[in-house]
């Protein structure tokens, strides 16, 4: 596997870049901000950071009021306290008032490890993906997220972008243009498709190689913006793949797996499998055991692919 | 489109959807009125409050009535504002934290001149500007989407915060219930604006000593309230919320307070000026019905 990057610090740094372009852009954290990486903002523009202590619910309605005042708030902690600490305050001061606040958070998933299930952010798309109006993006790699950090700060509207804990590899290379809604294929395939985001992106590339060598010619979609989905892609697939394994870091309720289901089933309905947590809370362990635990290795996508494949027949 | 471009048309874009086509520059600074005059406003706003909510049929009177003078005293002297261009950028903010008091602002904008009086007469109607509670997207003037309590404070932060980083003297004042503060979200505030030594922030609690399920007291004890403020490094006054000249003295004190914000405890009595809603809790919620409607209005005369 090839070398890994930070998400996180690929935030940070890009923070700053945009810091330099616009004088609009502000930046706030509730005590994490060497975590989140927002750090490096503080440091260059100490003006324009607000550190709103151990207060999500607070920070939230600081970033709605800076938004409705013309700035561009970029707000950070970790993705089990906001949304999860502070959904109301999103419901309310950003996405029925529409403004333009920008939630971007880390440590998603159970990718995060030891700290265990308190600090496993797995409903987080659901909560998020539920409210009107709100762009949900989650980024595959290092590149991926600095260029959707870019197009959040230049697009109107709310914003909610998961970045994961662990470094992770490139899956694009330094030419990757990021587009608002669009998937992107990463394999070319007519057997089957696996569609994923975030983490499970380099995962679904290991199993496509895999089952390549098994005779399984699988496509890969990145679903990096999961709302609004892409859905002419998905139905693409379905039409020409006949067969859609989803994988995610996150509960199979309420995320990737539920909307390409929902698309799915209305559209052309085919064999589905979705690689995601089922209906449980995780353990504490290293991420990489947590991901063998709970089902979200390459090894399992590739089960699931050769069930979908077997029940189109 | 370069990033600091796209601030400016965004700002533009949304200064237009609101300014209904009124000619943006020509407008001028609302005129500040007498004490007198006031007391003239606060009774038509009484009867705005109970034709309103009568003829919706639902709505929340008791603390629309008690805010009535507070909010007179700030749109129709304290504030520097447009009303014919909501979106000005150096108008001075008023914040309504406590949404279900969404009938006594509706009806001070309107008296202002950001709508039409007529309008009144459609709160709570499908599709009507005049949501059940306030939303900053369909009403010109409203600054913040409210309704579930406790959050007012924190958006008027962000407020104050981005008028210090552009250097614009205009302020923020914002209107909580008493019962408000229950929320832990009032309190983590209350510490970032001092924290922040937010002194172009002012925090009005409208202090009618009830909330839905009777007094305060009974309910959640908020004693020591005044304390509870100074500790968390505000600077306190009480009024009696009712008494324009109190009102108009302590905005204007806050203004001279500097380092810190200032909070303004006003003691009101809720449903004030309708005999039968005075300190009754069954009128927090609910509308006065056809008769009822006639006996308040006569108390107005």
């Amino acid at each position: 596997m090839s070398q890994a990057f930070s998400l996180r610090e690929a935030y940070g740094k890009t923070l700053v870049e945009l810091g330099r372009e616009n004088p609009d852009v502000v930046v706030l954290d509730a005590d994490l901000s060497w975590s989140t990486m927002t750090h490096f903002f503080a440091t260059e523009f100490p003006e324009r950071f607000f550190d709103c202590g151990i207060a999500e619910q607070n920070m939230v309605g600081i970033a709605a009021g800076l938004a409705a005042s013309g700035k561009i708030p970029f707000a950070s902690t970790f993705a089990v306290f906001v949304p999860g600490r502070a959904f109301d305050q999103i419901r309310m001061s950003v996405a029925y008032s529409q403004l333009n606040v920008k939630l971007v958070v880390t440590h998603g998933g159970i990718s995060v490890g030891e700290d265990g299930a308190s600090h496993h952010s797995v409903e987080d798309l659901a909560l998020i993906g539920s409210l009107p109006g709100f762009t949900v993006i989650v980024p595959a790699d290092a590149i991926e997220t600095a260029q959707a950090v870019k197009v959040a700060a230049a697009s109107y509207g709310p914003f909610y972008i998961r970045l994961c804990r662990p470094k992770l590899p490139l899956v694009y290379d330094e030419g990757y243009r990021f587009k608002l809604g669009k998937a992107v294929t990463m394999r070319r395939g007519k057997d089957a498709t696996i569609i994923a985001i975030g983490i499970m992106v380099a995962a679904a590339l290991e199993a496509a190689d895999s089952l390549k060598r098994q005779g399984i010619d699988c496509r890969v979609l990145n679903m990096p913006t999961l709302k609004p989905i892409d859905e002419a892609a998905i139905v693409k697939a379905a039409a020409e793949t006949g067969a859609i394994v989803t994988a995610e870091d996150h509960l199979q309720h309420g995320g990737l797996g539920s909307e390409v289901a929902q698309v799915v089933i209305r559209h052309c309905p085919v064999p589905l499998e979705f690689i995601a947590i089922k209906d449980t809370y995780a353990k504490s362990g290293k991420a990489t055991e947590l991901l063998q635990r709970y089902g979200l290795t390459a090894k399992d996508i590739e089960k699931a692919v050769r069930e979908v494949v077997e029940r189109r027949g | 489109m370069a990033l600091s471009e796209m601030g400016d048309s965004l700002s533009e874009a949304s200064a237009e959807k609101f300014s209904a086509g009124a000619s943006l520059s020509a407008e001028s600074i609302a005129k500040p009125l007498s004490v007198k005059e006031m007391a003239v406003i606060a009774k038509r706003l009484r009867r705005h409050i109970i034709t309103m909510t009568g003829r919706a049929g639902s709505g929340h009177p008791g603390g629309s009535l008690s805010a009535v003078e507070i909010v007179t005293a700030l749109y129709f002297k304290v504030l520097r504002h447009k009303p014919r261009n909501p979106c000005w950028s150096d108008r001075d903010r008023f914040i309504l934290s406590k949404g279900h008091a969404a009938p006594v602002l509706y009806a001070t904008l309107a008296e202002s001149g950001y709508f039409p009086i007529s309008e009144l007469a459609t709160l709570r109607q499908l599709d009507s500007h005049l949501q059940g509670h306030t939303d900053r997207v369909t009403c010109p003037g409203v600054e913040m989407s409210a309704g579930a309590l406790g959050q007012g404070l924190s958006f008027a932060i962000g407020v104050a915060l981005a008028g210090r980083l552009n250097s614009q003297d205009y302020r923020a004042y914002v209107l909580l219930g008493d019962g408000e503060c229950d929320e832990g979200q009032v309190w983590e505030a209350a510490m970032a604006a001092a924290h922040f030594k937010l002194d172009n922030l002012v925090a009005i609690v409208d202090n009618n000593g009830q909330q839905i399920d009777g007094w305060n007291r009974d309910v959640m004890n908020l004693e020591p309230f005044r304390a509870k403020w100074q500790a968390f490094g505000w600077h306190v006054i009480e009024v009696d919320g009712h008494d324009f000249t109190q009102l108009i003295t302590a905005f204007d004190q806050a203004k001279q307070v500097k380092g810190g914000p200032t909070v303004i405890i006003a003691h009101t009595v809720k449903g004030k000026g309708v005999s039968f809603m005075e300190n009754n809790p069954d009128f927090h919620g609910k509308a006065p019905n056809a008769d009822e409607v006639k006996i308040a209005l006569k108390e107005l005369e």
